[in-house]
């Protein structure tokens, strides 16, 4: 029977993210400097997928993530799924998810914040995880995750 | 940590009381060296005359003595200093610095930063306790309560940040808020939505005439600008209709009172000042022991102490 399936080859050490929505999927390759990467990089863009219609999946060889990395990720994909491999195993498996707190990561959208006019860290805190709403530490502007900009 | 003073909004309803009862103190006996020996800055790097002399003349009575700036165009900020360093070179004189910032959330990045208290005397669009205090003030000095008041706030509800602050302030105390302002100002759905949160009654008027504001204990006013209008044809129609003027005070209850955070420009007919309902040039009085009760909490100096004072003068 013919499988209507990718085929690409087992990752034996590495990262696979999936469920990266497609929109999405270049603004991730940046995020992670892929493309400064030596190592192998599987990228999948416009797949099939039974819960988002579409997907991307990204398989990276020899590269794991820290906490940071992957937070800095939930920005951009607020749904994306991680796998760790070693040995063709599986042997983490999480979803990325917002943090608490955001330290360093994104710019105010407010112009006449003073983490726009001074050189500081950005603080901002996420007041409503469902619909990706944060607040700024310092000016108190509420703001939706997919309008601000990485610093 | 220090005891910077950037939001009041945070306080609990004991904290406000507390503070009451010190500014409260304080009009008993404006005249003290209760702060001898201690320098206090004012740094105003946004111009502010009467709240820097209001902030000034509160060091000055408890014997403090000031030093600061009054114009950003005489300090190093416009070479290009960060606010950063000013404040760490002003922290190595200074006891307490009061500083007054146009941008937005300059004072609690100050207060991270600074090994001396902050007193944040407004940053931009976002906070000015100091003027919130006055008016919490002034509230429980002409009504000897804050709980259970009919509070109307009328004008500017969406830029005007006293009224965004009084109104998360009065959270602990039961009132009910009135909103008059015209549609391109009116209050944000953000504070309304905090209303809800936190169980604050509210109610929307688009009229403002006697019968409006027979029940009001409090009549809070703020100006309408002519620059928040993006439609100037709005603005001639509308800025009249917030006008108070005399004949509308014909059904206030005796108790009622007059308050604005000054200046005013045309909101009140000048008819007013004289009738008993007009309360806003006490009130801006009233910022004097608002702010001597501010300088000497952030300073660590207890209600206790206050009282026990012997350096009246």
């Amino acid at each position: 029977m013919k499988r209507e399936q990718l085929i690409v080859s087992a990752l034996d050490h590495g990262t696979v993210l999936d469920h990266i929505p497609c929109d999405r999927l270049f603004e991730v390759i940046n995020l992670l400097h892929l493309d400064q990467m030596s190592s192998k990089v599987t990228i999948g863009f416009n797949l099939k997928s039974n819960k988002m219609g579409t997907k991307s999946i990204i398989k990276i060889a020899d590269r794991f993530f820290t906490d940071e990395e992957m937070n800095q990720l939930s920005i951009v994909a607020p749904n994306v799924t991680l796998a760790v491999i070693r040995d063709y195993e599986v042997v983490e498996k999480r979803q990325v998810c917002l943090p608490k707190d955001l330290r360093g990561l994104i710019r105010c959208n407010n112009p006449k914040c003073i983490t726009n006019n001074e050189p500081m860290a950005t603080l901002f805190h996420v007041t409503d995880k469902q619909n990706g709403i944060v607040r700024c530490h310092y000016c108190n502007h509420e703001q939706q995750i997919k309008d601000v900009k990485l610093v | 940590m220090n005891h910077s003073l950037v939001t009041i909004a945070d306080h609990s309803r004991e904290k406000i009381e507390y503070l009451i009862r010190m500014a409260q103190e304080f009009e008993l006996h404006p005249n003290r060296l209760l702060l001898q020996g201690k320098v206090v800055a004012t740094l105003f790097f946004e111009p502010s005359t009467r709240t820097r002399l209001s902030f000034e003349t509160a060091a000055n009575r408890l014997g403090a003595r000031v030093i600061g700036f009054a114009d950003p165009k005489v300090t190093s900020g416009t070479k290009g200093e960060t606010l950063k360093d000013t404040i760490m070179m002003v922290s190595n004189y200074a006891d307490v610095i009061v500083m007054r910032h146009h941008l937005e959330g300059a004072a609690l990045y100050a207060s991270e930063i600074s090994p001396v208290p902050i007193i944040n005397a407004g940053d931009g669009a976002n906070q000015h306790p100091s003027q919130t205090m006055l008016d919490l003030y002034t509230i429980y000095q002409t009504q000897g309560t804050l709980d259970n008041l009919n509070i109307y706030l009328v004008g500017d509800l969406k830029y005007g940040r006293t009224v965004h602050s009084l109104l998360t302030a009065m959270r602990h105390f039961n009132p009910t808020f009135h909103f008059i302002a015209p549609d391109e100002l009116a209050m944000p759905k953000q504070y309304k939505t905090y209303c809800h949160e936190h169980g604050i009654k509210y109610v929307e008027h688009k009229d403002f005439d006697a019968d409006v504001i027979a029940d009001a204990d409090i009549l809070y006013m703020t100006r309408v600008q002519r620059e928040r209008f993006t439609d100037l044809m709005e603005y001639e129609r509308v800025k009249d209709r917030y006008l108070l003027k005399l004949d509308m005070l014909q059904k206030a209850r005796p108790n009622m009172r007059i308050l604005h955070p000054l200046p005013r420009v045309n909101e009140i007919e000048y008819a007013i000042d004289d009738n008993p309902h007009a309360y806003y040039f006490q009130q801006a009085r009233n910022g004097l022991f608002a702010r001597q009760a501010l300088i000497c909490d952030t300073l660590g100096i207890t209600l206790e102490q206050i009282k026990n004072d012997t350096t009246i003068l």
